[in-house]
C-alpha cells in the first residue's frame, strides 16, 4: 500500500520494506482500516438510497403493498391524469414530468447562456482585479439556500416582472403561482453552478493555443468563441448537463413559486406542479406511512432518482471520453 | 482574409466588422456577469425592504403565532444549532477519514474505484431523495421497532427513543449524509494540494504512514479541508427540502429541549441531553411556514429570510478569511 506514483528515488527507499512505513504495525493496520470503513458510509448510502426507493415503489421487503405491486407501470407511463389522492386514483406521471420540464427548461433558457458568458468572460476577459471582486459575488448567489430563490420568484419575479410585462403589455393572464417564475428564479440558481465549472474548464485551456491564435491574427472573440470554447466543449457540455440534472432535482424554489396544479400542458403562464413538488406535497402533514399517497412519492422519487443519476452518469462519459488532453 | 486584402479599403471593412464583433461580444459577456450582481443585489434589497419593520429584539425571543406581529424566530434559530452541531460532529470525521482514505491509502483496486464513481454520482442526487432516506432509515427504522422503544441509559438521565422519529438526531444524519460527499470532495482537493515531497521527507525520517498523515500532511491541508468543511455546513444550514421529508414542524415554539439560552446550555446538563431526540424546527423550515400561510407573513418570512442569510454570510466570510490567510502564508 504504498504511495503508488512516486518519483523514482524514493518509490525505491519506500520499496526496501513494508516496515520501513510501518503499514504493517497492529494500530496502524487499524487505522487504515478505519478510514476504509469511513470511505464505504458513501457506498452504503447509495445502496440505501436504492433499497429505500425500491422497497416503497417496487417490492416492499417487509411484506407491505409497494406502489408498482398495486398500480401498474402501464398506468404510470401512460395515463395523463396524477390523481393519488382521489377516491378514483390515478397514477399517470406526465403532468409531474410536464411541470419538472417546463421548469428546468426554462431555467436552462436563462442559466445556460447567462453562466457560459459570465464563464467566458471571468475567464477570457476579465482582469485579475475584476475576477477576485466577481467570484465571491457569483459564490454568494450559489450560496443562497432556495427557499429564498423560492420566495423571491413569489413575491418579486410574479407580481413585478411578470405581471407588467405579460398580464398589463401583453393582455395574458399570470397567476400567482406560475412556472415562469419558478423557472426563472432555478435559472438564477444555476447561473453561477454553470459559470464555476464552465470556467473550470476554460481556464484549463492551454495558454499556447490563445497566443497561437492570436498571432495568426485573430481577435478577442476569435479566440474565445473559436480557439477556447471548442477546446473546452466537453467540459462545458457536462457543466451545462450537471446543471440541468440540478435544476431538475430543485425543490423548494419550484414548490414555493409554481403552485400546485397538475397538468399537461406548455404555458408558462399557469401553475404546474413538478416531480419534487409533488413529493413535498406528499410528505406535508402526512403521518399515514402506509397510504398510497406516500407510497406513490417514492415512485415518483424513484423516477427522479433514475433521471438525474442517467444524466450525471452521461455527462461522466462526456468528461472522460471526449476530454481533450493537453501536455 | 489574405494579407494583401488587408490593405485594401474592403479588407479595412472586414476587420473592422471583426472587431465589432469582438466589441459587442465582450459587451454582452460583461452584461451576464454584472446582471449576476444585478439580481444579487436585487435580491437583497427586496428581502431587506419587505423585513424593515419585522426585525426587532423580540423577533429573536419568540417562536411562531398565528399572528404576524407576535412570530419569531427563535425556535428556528436553536432548531438550527442543534441540528448544525450535530451534522458537523457527524459529518466531518467520516467525511475526512473517507478522504484520507481514498487519496492516502487507497491503491488502485475495484473499490476504489467503485467508491470514486460513486461518490461523483451522490454528489449529483437531489436532496429531496436524501429525504426519503433518512425518512425510512432514521425516522422510521424501517419500522423494526414497532411504535417506539425508548432506550434509558446512564440511570435515565439519556433517553433515546427508537426509532428516531421526527426528532433532530433523524434530521441531522440525514443531513450529515448530504453533504458527505461535499466534505469528502473538498478534503481531498485539500489532501492532493500538499506536495508530495513533503510525504516523502516524512518516510525518510522514519515515520509511518499515518505520522505522516496526522503530523505532516492534515495540518498542511487543514486551511483546505476547513473552507471546504464551512462551505458544506453553510449549504446544510440552507437546505429545507430533506428536513420537510424527515418531519422538521413547521409552526412550532418549542425549542429543542426547552434550550432557550446559551446559559442554559451550560447549566442544565439534562436538558441539553434530550435535545437531540426532541422535535425541532429550523430557520429555513420556519421560512417556508411562513411562506405557505399567506401574504400576511410576507414581512416575517422576509425577516427570517435575513436572519438565515445573515448567518450564511458569516459562515461564508469566515471560510474566505481562512482561505485567504493560509494563501498569505504557506508558499510551497
Amino acid at each position: 500500500m504504498d504511495i503508488p506514483s512516486n518519483p523514482p528515488v524514493a518509490a525505491a527507499f519506500l520499496r526496501k520494506g513494508r516496515s520501513q512505513t510501518g503499514s504493517d504495525k497492529p494500530h496502524e493496520k487499524a487505522i487504515g482500516f478505519s478510514l476504509l470503513m469511513c470511505a464505504l458510509v458513501s457506498v452504503v448510502t447509495t445502496v440505501g438510497i436504492i433499497f429505500v426507493l425500491v422497497n416503497d415503489s417496487i417490492f416492499n421487503f417487509a411484506g407491505e403493498k409497494a406502489f408498482f405491486q398495486q398500480v401498474t407501470l402501464k398506468q404510470f407511463l401512460f395515463d395523463t391524469k396524477w390523481l393519488p389522492d382521489n377516491p378514483h386514483p390515478r397514477f399517470g406521471i406526465w403532468p409531474l414530468i410536464n411541470g419538472t420540464i417546463m421548469v428546468s427548461g426554462i431555467a436552462c433558457l436563462i442559466g445556460v447562456p447567462l453562466g457560459l458568458c459570465s464563464a467566458v468572460y471571468l475567464s477570457e476577459y476579465a482582469a485579475p482585479k475584476e475576477r477576485s471582486l466577481l467570484k465571491p459575488v457569483l459564490e454568494l448567489l450559489a450560496g443562497v439556500p432556495t427557499v429564498v430563490y423560492g420566495y423571491f420568484g413569489l413575491v418579486f419575479v410574479t407580481p413585478y416582472v411578470l405581471k407588467p410585462v405579460f398580464e398589463i403589455i401583453l393582455g395574458f393572464e399570470v397567476g400567482t403561482f406560475n412556472v415562469a417564475s419558478g423557472g426563472i428564479v432555478v435559472g438564477i440558481m444555476i447561473t453561477p453552478m454553470v459559470a464555476s465549472m464552465s470556467e473550470d474548464v476554460l481556464r484549463a485551456v492551454p495558454r499556447s493555443l490563445r497566443d497561437a491564435s492570436y498571432a495568426l491574427g485573430g481577435t478577442q472573440f476569435d479566440v474565445s468563441m473559436r480557439v477556447v470554447v471548442p477546446a473546452a466543449l466537453s467540459g462545458i457540455l457536462a457543466s451545462v448537463l450537471l446543471a440541468f440534472a440540478r435544476a431538475i432535482g430543485e425543490t423548494m424554489a419550484v414548490t414555493i413559486a409554481c403552485g400546485n396544479f397538475r397538468q399537461i400542458g406548455g404555458n408558462p403562464l399557469e401553475s404546474m406542479q413538478t416531480m419534487t413538488g409533488f413529493i413535498v406535497d406528499a410528505s406535508f402533514g402526512e403521518d399515514d406511512a402506509q397510504g398510497i399517497v406516500v407510497k406513490s412519492a417514492f415512485a415518483v422519487a424513484l423516477s427522479l432518482f433514475l433521471i438525474t443519476l442517467t444524466i450525471n452518469v452521461i455527462s461522466q462519459i462526456i468528461l472522460r471520453r471526449y476530454r481533450e488532453v493537453y501536455e | 482574409m489574405t494579407s494583401t486584402a488587408s490593405f485594401t479599403s474592403s479588407g479595412d471593412a472586414v476587420m473592422r466588422r471583426r472587431l465589432l464583433l469582438s466589441t459587442v461580444f465582450r459587451t454582452v459577456c460583461r452584461i451576464a456577469v454584472y446582471s449576476a450582481i444585478f439580481v444579487l443585489v436585487t435580491l437583497l434589497g427586496v428581502v431587506l425592504w419587505l423585513a424593515i419593520g419585522r426585525l426587532t429584539p423580540a423577533f429573536f425571543s419568540r417562536g411562531h403565532s398565528a399572528f404576524p406581529d407576535r412570530a419569531g424566530i427563535q425556535a428556528g434559530i436553536w432548531g438550527t444549532f442543534w441540528l448544525i452541531s450535530l451534522t458537523t460532529i457527524f459529518s466531518l470525521p467520516v467525511g475526512i477519514g473517507a478522504a484520507v482514505y481514498l487519496e492516502e491509502y487507497a491503491s488502485d483496486t475495484w473499490l476504489t474505484r467503485l467508491i470514486k464513481v460513486n461518490l461523483s454520482n451522490l454528489a449529483g442526487v437531489p436532496s429531496i431523495v436524501y429525504g426519503m432516506l433518512g425518512l425510512t432509515v432514521f425516522v422510521r427504522m424501517f419500522g423494526l421497532f414497532g411504535h417506539g422503544i425508548k432506550l434509558n441509559l446512564l440511570n435515565g438521565f439519556l433517553v433515546v427513543p427508537l426509532p428516531f422519529g421526527k426528532s433532530v438526531i433523524a434530521g441531522a444524519l440525514t443531513m450529515s449524509l448530504l453533504i458527505l460527499p461535499v466534505v469528502i470532495i473538498a478534503t481531498q482537493e485539500a489532501l492532493r494540494a500538499v506536495p508530495r515531497s513533503i510525504r516523502i521527507a516524512s518516510f525518510a525520517l522514519g515515520a509511518t504512514r499515518w505520522q505522516t498523515i496526522r503530523n505532516q500532511v492534515l495540518p498542511a491541508a487543514l486551511p483546505g479541508i476547513a473552507t471546504g468543511a464551512i462551505l458544506a455546513i453553510s449549504r446544510a444550514i440552507g437546505e429545507t427540502a430533506p428536513l420537510i421529508m424527515v418531519g422538521a414542524i413547521t409552526y412550532t415554539r418549542i425549542c429543542p429541549g426547552g434550550v432557550e439560552s446559551v446559559g442554559t446550555l451550560l447549566t442544565d446538563p439534562q436538558r441539553v441531553l434530550s435535545a437531540p431526540f426532541d422535535m425541532y424546527t429550523a430557520m429555513p423550515i420556519a421560512i417556508y411556514g411562513w411562506i405557505r400561510v399567506g401574504p400576511e407573513f410576507t414581512s416575517v418570512a422576509a425577516a427570517g429570510i435575513v436572519v438565515l442569510l445573515f448567518v450564511l454570510t458569516c459562515f461564508n466570510g469566515f471560510a474566505v478569511y481562512i482561505r485567504q490567510r493560509a494563501r498569505n502564508k504557506l508558499k510551497w
